[in-house]
């Protein structure tokens, strides 16, 4: 695909997306938000565990950091734009606190911190009812206003997440595509020659997972006002498994996967009000089977069948079950 | 000093558990590379299948305890094995280690949605009447739990290193490939080890659900215990996983004592402590890395 040719699908793609809450009501384009908020913890799954080839089971503790901060410092009367930059500077410098010890050994520490982690960030956030309101939450989180425009209405508030989104889906992209971002991919690849070619595998695991965990704290800070209510449920360890595995449901190390991960994760529970009970069931399995026969996820099993339909067969390069987690076997 | 006395036992008691769920957790990882994320809720199910068995098919308790380790090692050790596992192993670590989170949701979520999601009660054998002993406080309950987990450890550790299919199974853990040459059947040894810990898982779940409350969601704790357990003792011993067991199981009982809201902190305290000053466990040899 040329360059040119991307750029006029990202531009459609974004007048699609800022069109859509013209014809919803008011719960769908909530939904819709949620899905964009969603999608921007995602991201940040995604460079860790696509990208890094690291796991971490505690993006809804970050999540739940940066609405605290959020909520705390908007409440106090500090700003949203700095309330949202704390918000993603404060998960930032905790992941480098937790993944400074855990990188430091192989395997997969990561996990086993982040899982431990995610615990104590849940107890953290009922315990200290002074701060954070335990059980009772904090209540009447207020919309920010942009330039006097208020973003009370869920239309201009989805606006307003969608242009942040956008900027930090474009920052992600140059990431990635970055020297930086290439580092990351070849220590994904192949560490041993990643190290010998001077990357330095441990800080660059350890400054992804802590750019993750901070699109992690920023998206928590455009849940906190888009919910206006937060309190510890969202952020406990079984919301931290599901981004792990939407992300790879959608595809961990492609740019659209967290998107449509999340967008799974969000949008169907939604729209198959039916099977909402048996939901986490049906996704279970549906990321066993997945990861049994297409572990590059959604986007993979697309790219493949696209690949089929025109009679070549993929790149070899996608076709490659993901590799990742077995840098050190 | 006493009421210390007393804790470090009930300690000993809760540990000797988490000590059988580490093991079942290190064996698995050392031998079939199965880093398994629903170890917990492995330990959460066969209370499950016991309950079943008495309110349901009206066993006695016996019977029921025999049902639930059969039937967890058919579900959670061969089947586990070869529909998951052996599916997924062969495409890498990462969709396996994703595959096992999956199944501990499908485990959590299917208790919930298809048992109940109310914590219930689990009849115990032994009174948890505490007697005083020596001017300690010690219940039969206790006792019981103690025995039962420690008589299963020791006839563990007999069959690993005193029979010859122990030790082929060790040799497995330690090179498969090597093993292989030499004649052990690899093959067999890894589902005997998948057996081994769907046994194990059991038999902890039927001692800790007289003490908490049968629930779906108890798997969580349990399983992040087994993990720092493995971990605190260094995952590649099973003497380690004992260690760490035991270790983990005291101080949890300490911590519950002294600062209970944060008890369920300490796992995260316990595992950077060990990460930074002795990251390869307490009776852990340093493996060499692999980068």
């Amino acid at each position: 695909m040329s360059r040119g040719l991307a750029a006029a699908l990202v531009l459609i793609a974004l007048a699609i997306l800022a069109a859509a809450p013209l014809g919803l009501g008011r719960y769908d384009t909530y939904i819709l938000t949620l899905w964009l908020v969603t999608a921007v913890a995602a991201l940040g799954v995604n460079l860790i565990v696509g990208y890094a080839g690291q796991e971490t089971l505690a993006q809804a503790a970050f999540l739940g950091i940066g609405a605290f901060t959020t909520a705390i410092m908007t409440k106090a009367g500090v700003p949203f734009a700095v309330a949202f930059l704390a918000s993603g500077l404060f998960a930032f410098v905790v992941g480098l606190l937790i993944g400074f010890p855990a990188l430091r050994v192989q395997k997969h520490y990561l996990a086993f911190v982040t899982l431990a982690f995610s615990v104590f960030v849940w107890l953290l956030i009922r315990n200290e009812e002074w701060l954070t309101g335990g059980v009772m939450g904090i209540k009447d989180i207020e919309r920010p206003s942009l330039f006097g425009l208020r973003l009370r209405s869920a239309q201009n508030f989805y606006w307003f997440v969608l242009a942040i989104t956008a900027l930090l889906t474009f920052a992600m992209w140059w990431l990635v595509r970055s020297p930086w971002g290439r580092a990351f991919m070849a220590l994904r690849e192949n560490p041993v020659r990643a190290e010998s070619i001077g990357v330095s595998v441990r800080g660059y695991k350890l400054l992804a997972f802590a750019i993750g965990s901070a699109y992690g704290g920023l998206a928590g800070a455009l849940y906190a006002p888009l919910v206006e209510f937060i309190d510890p449920a969202p952020f406990a360890l079984g919301p931290s498994l599901l981004f792990l595995l939407m992300v790879v449901v959608g595809g961990a190390g492609s740019f659209l996967g967290p998107f449509i991960g999340a967008a799974i994760a969000v949008l169907l529970p939604e729209y198959l009000r039916f099977a909402q009970s048996y939901y986490l069931l049906i996704y279970a399995l549906l990321v066993i089977v997945m990861m049994a026969f297409c572990p590059t996820g959604i986007v993979g099993l697309a790219k493949r069948l696209y690949a089929a339909r025109r009679g070549k067969p993929a790149p070899a390069q996608e076709m490659k079950p993901l590799a990742l987690g077995e840098a050190q076997p | 000093m006493a009421e210390y006395l007393q804790l470090l036992i009930s300690g000993l008691a809760t540990g000797a558990i988490y000590a059988l769920a580490a093991i079942g957790f290190t064996l698995l990882w050392q031998t079939s590379q199965t880093i398994n994320f629903a170890q917990g809720e492995f330990v959460m199910l066969p209370a499950f299948f016991a309950l079943v068995a008495m309110k349901t098919l009206g066993l006695p308790f016996s019977l029921a305890a025999l049902l639930a380790i059969t039937m967890t090692m058919l579900l959670l050790g061969v089947a586990f094995k070869k529909i998951i596992v052996d599916p997924l192993i062969k495409q890498g670590v990462l969709p396996l280690v994703i595959s096992t989170i999956a199944v501990a949701l499908l485990l959590k979520d299917g208790v919930k949605e298809f048992y109940s999601a109310e914590a219930q009660p689990f009849p115990a054998i032994l009174s948890d009447k505490a007697e005083a002993f020596l001017g300690i406080k010690i219940s039969p309950a206790q006792l019981g739990v103690l025995g039962v987990a420690f008589a299963t450890i020791a006839a563990l550790q007999w069959f690993l290193g005193g029979t010859r299919t122990g030790r082929q199974m060790q040799a497995t853990a330690q090179n498969p490939t090597v093993a292989r040459i030499l004649g052990v059947p690899v093959e067999r040894m890894v589902l005997l080890t998948f057996l081994i810990n769907a046994a194990l898982a059991a038999i902890a779940s039927l001692l800790i659900s007289p003490v908490y409350l049968v629930k779906f969601s108890n798997g969580e704790t349990l399983g992040l215990v087994a993990f720092v357990a493995a971990i605190v003792g260094g995952f590649n011993q099973v003497r380690g996983a004992i260690a760490g067991g035991l270790l983990v199981g005291v101080i949890d009982n300490f911590a519950g004592y002294l600062m209970p809201a944060y008890r369920q902190a300490l796992p995260l305290a316990l595992l950077v402590v060990i990460i930074l000053f002795r990251p390869q466990g307490l009776l852990g040899r340093r493996e060499e890395r692999t980068v």
